[in-house]
């Protein structure tokens, strides 16, 4: 269960003031226009921003002070996910230990999480040798040895083609149902998404204007919600 | 349709004539003093000397200066503080103060007569020593760890904001910082940085003449200055100018082969003011790091300021016509300087190493075997005294090139590489191209570059000593002139106009850099 309880941020003349809360296993989708706070409650969440007031609860614990590495959660940035210099293979293990002082075994978990993601055999190779879909792969695969009950993405798909955006989409779904992840992303869009998501938040001015499950939504969706679907 | 497929193309052009005056300024003088050199075979022992000293303290110098700028250059990227911008302004003081006033600085400081061997004498400690080797060390560190620093910084700063919140997100610590992003960045700027600053100190003159000196502690430079003026040994100054050369093309030739591409390619220019996910342990270093440098660097100051303050409103006329001869001098070598610059970043960006080769000349060849070569050529046609500010202005500019270049032509490629395409694509002019893509990039490193250039030039005390006999003096040789005729309130107060000449003009560019 993720609680985010009574959460208040104020940026210049931007004020954020969300509560909200999703169970876990369900995957929720952020949507909104520009400026709606989708990546201030995102910061939030995943610790990069404090919030003025209110608590950040994951799996029953406050997380509300935690540092980003200490929340249990794992987090695909929209661009950047890989260190240029890294083979494929060390970008994943990071996953495990961020100094790379990994064992056989450790490396053996490394290229299963890359199988996983379709990428088996990819280890040796550099991150500007991969198509824009095989390095946001990579970087799920990393997210995979992670192994934690939270997955946060920030427009992950939005640099993919249609056709990837549907696989990746997929790819992510399997994962998560697989492993009993709680998703939360930002989209600025929802096509492609369909099987993916199973909650949706639609923000605005930094406060949530529609919250609920998809399915109910698309069925019987409030206005604000019309040009999104 | 041809501007518009190579929008950079002209500007290339230019950019190799610029390569080509900066050959001729440098080379031409060089060929003169060659000339007039009669072989390594006249060096004496003392000269051999010299030549063993320089290398020992241009390598202790530059090595020293690069290792203290790690943990600095590291705090200051990584903390958002209030006085942060001023302390970064304030940290470039040394560097670009005039090099006699610096060390006047340092003496206050920790000379024999200085706050800290007053101190110890007040606990009955015996008074600091720092004539020889260890003052040398302690002036350069002092003049060059603010450069280490900006361009490690610059290093640092360029790493895109995603890699850093990522590496929070896996909880990097110090040592996995240090394998993934400090130790690439450094082996992609430290080689620079360190070559840079053992250039600096190997051409260093006015340090090695007053804490240096002697059989045990002379430098080249110093050597070809006494062999010139006191010897008036042409062939001898000749040829200890082409061994400086040597020493310095080397190196610089070295640079140019370790020169590693960028890193972290490009990000999406999204402005962290702080890093993320930082241990608390980690500020403790950090502010212990800040806080010994602040106090080092800016104490030589405070002490200049407290000496000169009083004496400032009594100076005589003919000092600040000095300061407005050396105003003037300095802006119309900054602007030459990062022209030039510009110009040859765009040549060097299809053939990097003969880019940083020829600039490398500019500071490789010393202001002082310019001047050398320059005063053979003209002695039979023009009176060096007519020439001595045009030439001044040029040969300053020159010598700033380097520093220039050293921030410029990585912005310049990595702007080409991310915006060139883009700028092709949209069809944009040659003119249009640089407008809108090239130069709002470029702001931050044309105004450092223009800030720097100018107040080396305004405390400048190399060429022009050597040409001018008159009436015509800038700052620095007036204060030299008022220091030799021990008019020492005069020359403190003449300290402090040069002080606020130099960081005024590098404070002007480069905020004005910063604004855009």
């Amino acid at each position: 269960m993720i609680e985010l309880d009574g959460i208040e941020r104020r940026q210049g003349d931007f004020q954020l003031s969300v509560s909200l809360s999703l169970a876990a296993g369900r995957r929720l989708a952020l949507i909104g226009p520009s400026g709606a706070g989708k990546s201030t409650l995102l910061g939030v969440l995943t610790g990069f921003v404090q919030p003025d007031a209110g608590r950040v609860m994951i799996g029953g614990a406050d997380v509300t002070q935690a540092e980003v590495a200490d929340r249990p959660v794992s987090i695909l940035f929209q661009d950047g996910n890989l260190f240029p210099h890294l083979s494929v293979a060390q970008n994943v293990g990071l996953g495990q230990r961020p100094d790379l002082r990994l064992n056989a075994a450790d490396w053996a978990a490394v290229e299963e999480s890359l199988a996983q993601v379709g990428l088996a055999g990819f280890g040796p190779r550099r991150p500007a040798d991969l198509s824009g879909g095989q390095a946001a792969r990579v970087a799920l695969a990393r997210v995979l040895l992670q192994g934690k009950p939270v997955l946060v993405m920030d427009e992950p798909f939005a640099a993919l083609d249609p056709g990837l955006r549907v696989e990746m989409a997929g790819l992510v779904e399997a994962l998560c149902t697989d492993r009993a992840i709680t998703l939360i992303l930002v989209a600025h869009e929802l096509r492609g998404l369909d099987g993916l998501v199973t909650d949706l938040c639609l923000l605005a001015e930094g406060r949530v204007a529609a919250f609920g499950a998809a399915d109910t939504l698309r069925t019987d969706p409030p206005p604000a919600l019309l040009p999104w679907l | 349709m041809g501007r518009r497929a190579q929008p950079l193309r002209p500007a290339a052009r230019a950019g190799y004539a610029a390569l080509g005056l900066v050959a001729l300024v440098t080379l031409g003088p060089l060929f003169a003093v060659a000339l007039n050199a009669k072989g390594i075979g006249g060096l004496t022992a003392g000269d051999w000397a010299a030549i063993r000293f320089t290398l020992l303290q241009a390598t202790l110098s530059a090595g020293l200066s690069v290792a203290l700028a790690i943990p600095l250059a590291r705090a200051l990227a990584r903390r958002d503080f209030a006085l942060r911008g001023a302390l970064l302004t304030l940290m470039g003081a040394p560097f670009i103060l005039p090099v006699i006033v610096a060390v006047m600085g340092l003496l206050a400081i920790f000379g024999r007569a200085g706050v800290i061997s007053d101190g110890a004498a007040f606990l009955g400690l015996p008074r600091l020593e720092i004539f020889g080797l260890e003052g040398v060390l302690l002036a350069h560190v002092f003049l060059n760890l603010p450069l280490a620093v900006r361009l490690l910084l610059g290093g640092w700063q360029r790493v895109p904001a995603e890699r850093l919140r990522l590496a929070a997100a896996l909880g990097f610590d110090a040592r996995a910082m240090w394998l993934h992003f400090e130790r690439p960045l450094l082996r992609e700027i430290a080689p620079g940085a360190f070559a840079a600053i053992f250039l600096i100190c190997t051409t260093s003159f006015a340090v090695a003449l007053i804490l240096g000196g002697g059989p045990r502690a002379t430098t080249v430079e110093l050597a070809i200055y006494q062999a010139f003026r006191f010897d008036f040994d042409l062939a001898r100054a000749a040829a200890l100018g082409l061994v400086q050369v040597v020493i310095c093309l080397a190196a610089g030739l070295f640079v140019a082969r370790l020169a590693l591409p960028p890193v972290w390619g490009t990000g999406l220019d999204r402005a962290l003011p702080a890093w993320p996910g930082l241990r608390p342990v980690s500020r403790v270093v950090d502010v212990l790091a800040i806080g010994l440098a602040a106090a080092f660097l800016l104490a030589p100051l405070a002490a200049l300021i407290a000496r000169g303050a009083a004496d400032v409103l009594t100076l005589p006329a003919v000092v600040w016509e000095a300061a407005l001869r050396s105003l003037v001098l300095a802006v119309i070598s900054a602007l030459l300087a990062v022209l030039l610059a510009l110009l040859i970043s765009v040549a060097s960006l299809q053939r990097q190493a003969v880019g940083e080769a020829v600039s490398f000349l500019g500071i490789a060849v010393s202001p002082l075997v310019i001047g050398t070569g320059l005063f053979l050529i003209l002695r039979p046609y023009v009176g060096p005294e007519a020439l001595a500010l045009p030439v001044t202005g040029l040969v300053n500019a020159i010598v700033s090139l380097p520093f220039v270049l050293r921030g410029l032509r990585p912005a310049l490629a990595e702007a080409a590489a991310s915006q060139g395409r883009l700028a092709r694509a949209l069809g944009l002019s040659a003119w249009a191209t640089w407008r809108i893509a090239l130069l709002p990039r470029l702001a931050r490193p044309l105004g450092f570059g223009a800030g720097l250039a100018a107040a080396l030039s305004a405390g400048d005390l190399g060429v022009i000593a050597l040409f001018s006999l008159g009436d015509n003096a800038t700052l620095p040789l007036q204060m030299y002139r008022l220091m030799g005729s021990y008019r020492t309130d005069d020359a403190a107060g003449a300290a402090l106009v040069l002080i606020a000449l130099s960081l005024g003009l590098f404070w002007l560019f480069d905020r004005a850099g910063r604004r855009r």
